[in-house]
C-alpha cells in the first residue's frame, strides 16, 4: 500500500552507529552517528561531569592522585552505589523509596540485636534480617499498588516508622541507642569476610564492597537492558497504563523493584554491622536522598521510564569522588552538601533537555 | 501490508463466525451503572462500529472486552465459551487485542521494544533469560516496512513517531501477535485526514484478512467507511443496532447528533403551538 505519511529515509548510512547488543547486529537503518547515539544515552551527562570532577581534584588535591586514595574513593562510592543501583531501578519503574536509608539500619539492628539477645549464630541473624528486608520491601510495594497513594508518601510513612522503631526497640532492649559489640559471636568472622573484608591489589587495599557494587551494577544493567523484566521495568515507569494493557504484570514488577531495594538496603546494613561490629540506631537518616540524587545525577528521569544502572553507578562515583576529594584538598567538608545540591539541579536540567530531545519528532 | 495480515491472521477464521457475543451485558461501578443491557456480536471478517458521545459507555464497553474491568451483569462469550476476564492478559490469551487511542505505546521506549512489549522473545523460559534483541529488531523493522511505515531507525523512541504511525505500530503489533479480535479505541480521533485514511485502510485490511474488528469512534463518517454493523450508545444504553444494509450515513449522523431527542422536541413544540 502506498504510504502517504512515510518519509523518504535519508540515505546517510554511517558505519559508526554500532548497536548496543555488541554483536555484529547491523541495525536496519543506521542513520545516527556515533555522537548522536552517545548523546541519547542516559548517563552521558554524568559521565562528562565525572571526568571533569576527576580532572579537577586531580589538579587541586595532590593526595587525590594516589592509588590508595582512589581505592578510598571507590569505597565511598560503593557505600552509596550498592543501594542506589536498586533505588535507581525503582525510579526507572516510576516509584520512590524514601525508607531505603533507615531501612539499612533496621536490618543491621535486627541481626545484631537478635544474635546478641538470643545468643544465636550470626548467620541466623543475617538470614532473618534478609527475610525482614524483603518483607518490608514487599509491604511498601503492596501498599503503593493497593492504595494508589504515591510511593513518595507511603515510603515516607515507612521511613518514619522504621526510624522510630530503630531507636525505640534498641533503647528497650539494650538501654542505649547502639547495639553491643557482636564481634565474638559465632559466625561473625565468616559473615565479615563476605560483607566487610578487604583485599590487596599490589600495595593498595581494596574493600570488598567495591567488588560487590560493581557486580550488582553489572547484574542490574544486564537485567534492565537485556531481559524481558528490564523491558517491563522501563514500561511500567514510562506508561503504566500502556504496559498493563499489553499484558505486563505492572503490580508484580513494581513490588519486585521495592523488594530489590529491600535486598540492597539489607546488604548495606550487613556491611555496616560487620565493618563496625555495632550499629548506631539513629543513623541512616538522609541517606535516602543521596541514593535518589545518585540516580538522578546518573540520568534517571524523576518521572520514571528512563535511566540506567551504569548512570546511577557514575552518580555514586561522583558522590565518592567529591566527598573524598574535598577532604584531600583540605577544604571544609561542610561545603559538600552545597555541591551536591548544585549537581542535582544541573542533572535535572540536563535530564529535562534529554527528554525533550527524545520526544521530539524526527521520523 | 496485507502480507502481515495474511501471514499472521488465524487461518481457521471464517467470515461471519461470531467471535465475541455479549448478552445483556452491564457494568456497575458501585451504585453507578455505566452500562446496561448490551447485546453485541463481533463476527470474523466484520467491523462492528460502536458509536457514542462522550460518557455514552464506549470506554466501559472496551474495558470489559479487553479485560481491564470485569462485567457485573449478563454473559460474555468468546468462541461460544462463557468468560469473565480478570486481566488484559486473559483477554490477550483469548486473542482479543486492544489498541488504545492515547495509551497504545510507551513514548520513551524504542520502537522495537514497544512492538514486543509484553510478548518479548527470550532465549529461555527462566525469569532472567536474555531477550533475542537482534531478532526482535529485525522482525519489528520488517513488519513495519510491510505496513509501509518507514521509521528512520527502529531504535528511536516511539514518542518521536507521528500519531498515525504510532497507531499503526500498535495495530501491526496486535495483528503480529495473533489477534483474532481487534478493538480499536478512537483510532482516528487525534489524527489528521491523511493519517486517518491510513488507519482506516489498515482497519479494512484487517477485516478482509478475517479478523473481527470493534471500531470505537464518535465519527459516523469514519465508521461508515469501514463498518458492517453499527451500534450507537447513549448514557450506557444501546439506542441503535443496525446492519449496514439497514442504515444510511444520514441516519447515523442524525442519531449521533441526538436526532431522536430533536425530533421529539420539535414534535412537542409544534403540539403546544396548536
Amino acid at each position: 500500500m502506498s504510504q502517504s505519511l512515510s518519509k523518504t529515509p535519508s540515505g546517510a548510512e554511517s558505519p559508526g552507529a554500532s548497536s548496543s547488543s555488541g554483536a555484529a547486529a547491523p541495525p536496519p537503518k543506521p542513520s545516527n552517528s556515533f555522537l548522536t547515539k552517545a548523546l541519547a544515552r542516559p548517563e552521558i551527562g554524568a559521565f562528562l561531569a565525572a571526568v571533569v570532577i576527576y580532572i579537577f581534584f586531580f589538579i587541586v588535591a595532590p593526595p587525590f592522585r594516589d592509588a590508595a586514595s582512589f581505592s578510598t574513593v571507590l569505597y565511598a562510592s560503593s557505600q552509596v552505589g550498592i543501594v542506589a543501583v536498586a533505588v535507581g531501578a525503582l525510579m526507572i519503574g516510576g516509584e520512590f523509596d524514601l525508607s531505603a536509608g533507615v531501612a539499612s539500619i533496621t536490618y543491621g539492628l535486627t541481626a545484631a540485636l537478635m544474635c546478641y539477645q538470643l545468643s544465636v549464630n550470626m548467620w541466623l541473624g543475617v538470614i532473618v534480617s534478609l527475610v525482614l528486608a524483603l518483607f518490608i520491601g514487599f509491604i511498601n510495594g503492596y501498599l503503593v499498588q493497593r492504595t494508589g497513594i504515591p510511593s513518595f508518601l507511603i515510603t515516607l510513612g515507612t521511613f518514619f516508622i522504621l526510624q522510630g522503631c530503630n531507636l525505640g526497640v534498641t533503647k528497650l532492649l539494650t538501654g542505649s541507642v547502639a547495639t553491643k559489640n557482636v564481634s565474638d559471636i559465632e559466625g561473625f568472622d565468616s559473615a565479615k569476610s563476605i560483607f566487610a573484608s578487604s583485599f590487596d591489589i599490589g600495595s593498595v587495599s581494596v574493600k570488598i564492597t567495591v567488588v560487590w557494587w560493581l557486580l550488582f551494577v553489572a547484574i542490574a544493567s544486564w537485567i534492565l537492558t537485556r531481559t524481558r523484566i528490564g523491558n517491563w521495568i522501563f514500561a511500567v515507569g514510562g506508561n503504566a497504563a500502556s504496559a498493563r494493557a499489553v499484558g505486563v504484570p505492572v503490580n508484580k514488577v513494581k513490588i519486585g523493584l521495592f523488594m530489590g531495594v529491600g535486598f540492597m538496603a539489607w546488604f548495606y546494613g550487613m556491611h555496616l554491622l560487620f565493618a563496625f561490629n555495632t550499629i548506631q540506631a539513629g543513623q541512616g537518616v538522609g541517606q535516602e536522598f543521596i541514593y535518589i540524587i545518585a540516580a538522578v545525577v546518573g540520568g534517571t528521569l524523576l518521572t520514571g521510564g528512563f535511566g540506567s544502572a551504569i548512570g546511577t553507578a557514575i552518580g555514586a562515583f561522583i558522590f565518592g569522588m567529591v566527598t573524598q576529594g574535598i577532604v584531600y584538598a583540605g577544604w571544609d567538608p561542610n561545603w559538600f552538601k552545597a555541591f551536591l545540591g548544585v549537581m542535582l539541579l544541573l542533572a535535572v536540567a540536563v535530564n529535562l533537555y534529554v527528554k525533550k530531545l527524545s520526544s521530539t519528532r524526527k521520523a | 501490508m496485507t502480507d502481515t495480515l495474511n501471514e499472521h491472521a488465524d487461518p481457521t477464521l471464517e467470515k461471519g463466525e461470531p467471535l465475541i457475543q455479549m448478552d445483556n451485558v452491564g457494568k456497575a461501578y458501585g451504585a453507578i451503572r455505566a452500562l446496561s443491557g448490551i447485546n453485541l456480536s463481533v463476527g470474523a471478517g466484520e467491523v462492528t462500529c460502536v458509536l457514542g458521545d462522550n460518557g455514552a459507555g464506549k470506554s466501559t464497553l472496551i474495558k470489559i472486552m479487553s479485560g481491564l474491568h470485569g462485567h457485573t451483569e449478563g454473559t460474555l462469550k468468546v468462541d461460544g465459551e462463557e468468560v469473565h476476564f480478570g486481566s488484559p492478559r486473559e483477554a490477550l490469551d483469548h486473542g482479543i487485542a486492544t489498541v488504545y487511542q492515547d495509551l497504545a505505546v510507551v513514548g520513551l521506549m524504542e520502537v522495537w521494544r514497544n512492538f514486543f512489549l509484553g510478548s518479548e522473545l527470550t532465549s529461555g523460559k527462566y525469569p532472567l533469560a536474555p531477550m533475542k534483541i537482534k531478532e526482535m529488531r529485525e522482525i519489528a523493522d520488517t513488519e513495519l516496512k510491510k505496513m509501509g511505515i518507514t521509521v528512520k531507525d527502529i531504535n528511536q523512541p516511539i514518542g518521536t513517531l507521528s500519531g498515525g504511525q504510532r497507531q499503526c505500530v500498535a495495530i501491526a503489533r496486535a495483528v503480529y501477535f495473533g489477534a483474532r479480535v481487534l478493538i480499536l479505541d478512537e483510532p482516528t480521533a487525534a489524527l489528521g485526514v491523511k493519517q486517518s485514511g491510513v488507519v482506516l485502510k489498515y482497519t479494512a485490511a484487517a477485516r478482509d484478512a478475517g479478523l473481527g474488528v470493534v471500531f470505537i469512534t464518535h465519527n459516523p463518517h469514519h465508521a461508515y467507511l469501514v463498518g458492517n454493523h453499527f451500534i450507537i450508545l447513549k448514557l450506557g444504553r444501546r439506542v441503535l443496532d443496525k446492519k449496514r444494509s439497514e442504515v444510511t450515513l444520514e441516519e447515523l449522523t442524525a442519531e449521533m447528533a441526538g436526532g431522536r431527542e430533536l425530533a421529539e422536541l420539535s414534535h412537542e413544540l409544534q403540539s403546544t403551538q396548536r
